[in-house]
């Protein structure tokens, strides 16, 4: 079996709104992949239907062979989930939660849990009711981790993480990566995605509207720099992965292709760097200049 | 959420007040957060007295029948243990015994009040948004208090001004608005020492229930007891106790209201002190440590279960024991009381015989333990949907847990956890009965009998409240609605000549009356029938519905 999550056409309503609107996904065995796009966009409502929790009202959803809503107690064995909202059980301590939900799940590895209490630095002795947001995340993607297991549904997992921890989950997915588990990472953070992730998939308003390995996704990415110079530039506007130009005397705006920078800097430095910021792009200007019809309003 | 108006207001309070900093703007946030509430229940409370004098003076129209109420009333433990002594034949005496839950209202509303804009807040973590501006640390509990402490005596006030205006006398209507925003005003106070004491709010709010539901049942004791017999001193250990021996429109006792003031300033005082010596976000009771690794046995959802439902189990459990016990002893007592009445006994013992009185007595008082029961099993089965909306259903069902076995899980205890409390009343109430009249044997079965055959009755309330949330997920708190419903039949369906089609829609109208009334299996099992069908019908909806986990 070559595919872990196959998806077309799922459709999911909520009154009014409309949170699934056609939704293709195809996530292969052994993979890492992405699933990227901003709040609200359906990426939670996606992994309730995989886990059946949602029913789908139109559409069709396949997940490790089988169908998520009928045979969701027999799929549950072979998967783990970590939702982006944690909460627990008050009066439980975090290593009681850790070993029920390994145990409903069927099964945890000892070893692998006091390696990853280590790791994430996490007193299982606890009660829940005292952890803070990131240690409630960390109870849960241990009771995940720790199961043998063939995929891994992580919802926004690094979300109450510090950046220390957050350094701690890349190393254990590429740890699962290695070991050959399917992880399907829902995230809006791109530098995330981009470390961890094989292959991406965009979601917006319900729909994928991109979907490929990061070198295709590649032309998405695009760092905007601001430069005050000694000498007015040339030759910038006839680089390749050069972007939305602006020249004023000594001043230059631009964005360019990440693929391109270092060749961008090397012209910069040559008429004598200044002043230099240098941002990465938001998913969300992404998604505006990427959808949005006039280009115009990607330069502000 | 609204901690916007705090923050902004906070800031145009220009003099440094110290500990205090802020409290106009947390009183502001308090007034906006319970806009809807709390006027409900100050108003619905001094609503339901004055209509109680309105009532009464319709059916008790004369000095006479006045007289006679008030001597059946003194002679019926059980209106005694329920609603408080009875101080005099008026009309105003009479009203104020049969308002006396208010009391008790009052104070549980000012009691939660208190802990849901001081320790709910500091658990969820608002306290501690707020914390972080110009709020000194005293000013959350001031707030709080100030806002409580007015919300009672605006209802005393009401009630007070109501009962004037339905022509009783000006003094004991003060003294009635007086001591219903006294027994309100203690109990906040109660509110406030518990507060500081645990970390979490569930907790707090079980030490504050476990207050009250103490001086209640001392109270109870007490004025079934009288106050002339030694026990009946038990009165003047509790609160509510004292609320209540003010004695509105029978010659009212100021001073009892110097207690009430002395409890109330000891009280916040030592929440102050208490408030002063921890953390924001910590208890003065220390936070336990829990395993580091779950115990073998925590492998099921039964066994989680398990774990979230012990204590609810436990307290409804010891609660109903409690209650079965103080009405066990006062059941025999009425006996000798029908015997200043020559015809009464006459006329009871040709119906069932010497014991008639007490059986009679004990079968009447069983719907309150059915009713507390009730409770008990709606909240249980509703466990289930305040785990979904919690999102705590979520990671359980995403393991290899199916819904029919999570939803049972918790099932088990709507029905079976009623059970347990109505078998434990029955058993103390029979076992104290019996040790009094001197025939545990005979008695215990029957007493048992008489509550468990309550439990056809409970447990459709756990069957309507399974069926809304299998179905009507977003509708299941309307199955408190159907208890208040059929609670209001039973205590007060009769009374007021409801016609029977009205009076059969309650479950518990179909309960035989034990111990002293005949058995007829029929009722019994069509309400076990609907039960069955309410729960299949839950559990199907279930199956089929999406998770909805906000509202």
């Amino acid at each position: 079996m070559s595919t872990a999550i196959s998806i077309s056409g799922l459709v999911k309503t909520f009154g009014p709104t409309r949170a699934l609107d056609g939704l293709d996904l195809e996530v292969r065995t052994g993979e890492v992949h992405g699933f990227l796009g901003p709040n609200g966009a359906g990426k939670t409502t996606t992994l309730r239907i995989l886990l059946g929790l949602l029913r789908s009202d139109a559409g069709r959803a396949e997940l490790l062979g089988g169908d998520p809503w009928r045979d969701a107690v027999a799929l549950h064995r072979r998967l783990a989930y970590v939702p982006g909202d944690v909460t627990l059980w008050p009066s439980l301590s975090g290593g009681e939660v850790i070993d029920l939900l390994g145990r409903l799940r069927g099964g945890l590895d000892p070893k692998r849990r006091v390696e990853l209490l280590e790791r994430f630095d996490l007193d299982p002795r606890k009660k829940a009711r005292s952890y803070s947001k990131g240690n409630r995340q960390k109870v849960a993607l241990i009771a995940a981790l720790a199961s043998d297991v063939e995929l891994l549904l992580l919802d926004e997992p690094t979300a109450g993480l510090d950046p220390l921890m957050e350094a701690a989950f890349r190393e254990v997915v590429a740890d699962e990566r290695h070991s050959g588990r399917t992880v399907l990472l829902s995230s809006h953070i791109l530098a995330e995605v981009e470390a961890l992730c094989d292959r991406v998939s965009i979601i917006r308003a319900g729909r994928i509207v991109e979907s490929g390995t990061l070198a295709e996704l590649r032309h998405l990415t695009r760092t905007s720099i601001q430069a005050e110079l000694a000498s007015p530039p040339d030759g910038l506007a006839a680089l390749p992965g050069v972007h939305d130009l602006q020249v004023d005397g000594t001043r230059v705006r631009l964005q360019v292709d990440t693929a391109q920078l270092d060749e961008v800097l090397r012209h910069l430095s040559a008429a004598g760097v200044r002043g230099l910021v240098s941002q990465p792009p938001t998913l969300e200007e992404l998604f505006l200049r990427h959808y949005q019809a006039e280009p115009a309003g990607v330069a502000r | 959420m609204t901690t916007a108006a705090p923050q902004t207001s906070a800031g145009r309070w220009p003099a440094p007040l110290g500990t205090l900093a802020g409290t106009g703007g947390l009183v502001r946030l308090i007034l906006r957060r319970d806009r809807v509430i709390l006027p409900l229940w100050v108003l619905v409370l001094a609503v339901l007295p004055i209509y109680t004098a309105v009532g009464i003076d319709q059916l008790y129209a004369t000095p006479e029948s006045l007289r006679e109420l008030y001597g059946t009333i003194v002679a019926t433990p059980g209106l005694l243990a329920l609603l408080g002594p009875a101080f005099d034949a008026t009309l105003g005496a009479l009203t104020t015994w049969r308002a006396g839950l208010v009391f008790t209202v009052v104070a549980l509303a000012s009691l939660l009040t208190v802990i849901r804009h001081t320790r709910a807040d500091e658990e969820a973590g608002r306290r501690e948004l707020l914390g972080a501006t110009v709020v000194g640390r005293n000013a959350p509990l001031a707030a709080v208090l100030l806002v409580v402490f007015a919300a009672d005596l605006v209802l005393g006030a009401l009630l007070a001004a109501g009962m004037i205006g339905v022509g009783l006398p000006a003094t004991g209507s003060v003294a009635l608005g007086l001591a219903v925003a006294a027994a309100g005003w203690m109990f906040a106070a109660v509110g406030a020492v518990v507060a500081q004491l645990t970390d979490g709010a569930g907790a707090a709010r079980g030490l504050g229930l476990g207050t009250l539901g103490l001086a209640y049942l001392l109270r109870a004791a007490g004025d079934t007891a009288g106050s002339d017999s030694r026990l009946g001193s038990l009165s003047w250990l509790s609160p509510i106790g004292w609320a209540q021996q003010t004695r509105p429109y029978a010659g009212e006792r100021w001073w009892v209201f110097g207690l009430a003031a002395g409890f109330v300033v000891v009280l916040t005082a030592a929440a102050v002190a208490l408030l002063a010596r921890r953390d924001v976000g910590a208890g003065v009771l220390p936070a336990r440590l829990g395993p580091a690794e779950a115990a073998p046995s925590l492998r099921s959802p039964l066994a989680l279960a398990w774990r979230l439902h012990r204590g609810m189990l436990a307290g409804w459990t010891a609660g109903l024991a409690v209650m079965g016990a103080v009405i066990g002893s006062v059941a025999d007592s009425v006996n000798d009381l029908a015997g200043e009445s020559a015809q009464l006994r006459d006329l009871l013992e040709r119906i069932g015989g010497e014991k008639a009185l007490s059986d009679a007595y004990i079968s009447g008082t069983m719907v309150i333990f059915a009713l507390a029961a009730a409770g008990y099993a709606i909240q249980a089965t509703l466990r289930l949907r305040a785990e979904e909306e919690g999102l705590r259903a979520e990671p359980v069902l995403a393991t290899a847990v199916g819904r029919l076995q999570w939803a049972t899980s918790h099932l088990v205890f709507g029905l079976l956890g009623p059970a347990v409390a109505l078998a434990a009343a029955g058993l103390a109430e029979g076992l104290v009965y019996g040790l009094v009249g001197g025939d545990v044997g005979r008695e215990l079965p029957r007493v048992l009998a008489g509550a468990l055959v309550q439990l056809p009755a409970v447990l459709v309330l756990a069957g309507i409240a399974m069926a809304l949330f299998g179905l009507l997920p977003r509708l299941a708190a309307v199955s408190w609605a159907a208890l208040a419903t059929f609670a209001f039949l039973a205590l007060f369906g009769p009374l007021l000549r409801l016609s029977h089609w009205v009076l059969d829609l309650a479950p518990f109208t179909h309960i035989p009356r034990l111990p002293g009334g005949a058995v007829t299996a029929t009722p019994l099992v069509w309400l076990l029938v609907v039960t069955a069908a309410l729960v299949a019908a839950g559990l199907a909806g279930f199956r089929r519905r999406d998770l909805v986990s906000s509202a």
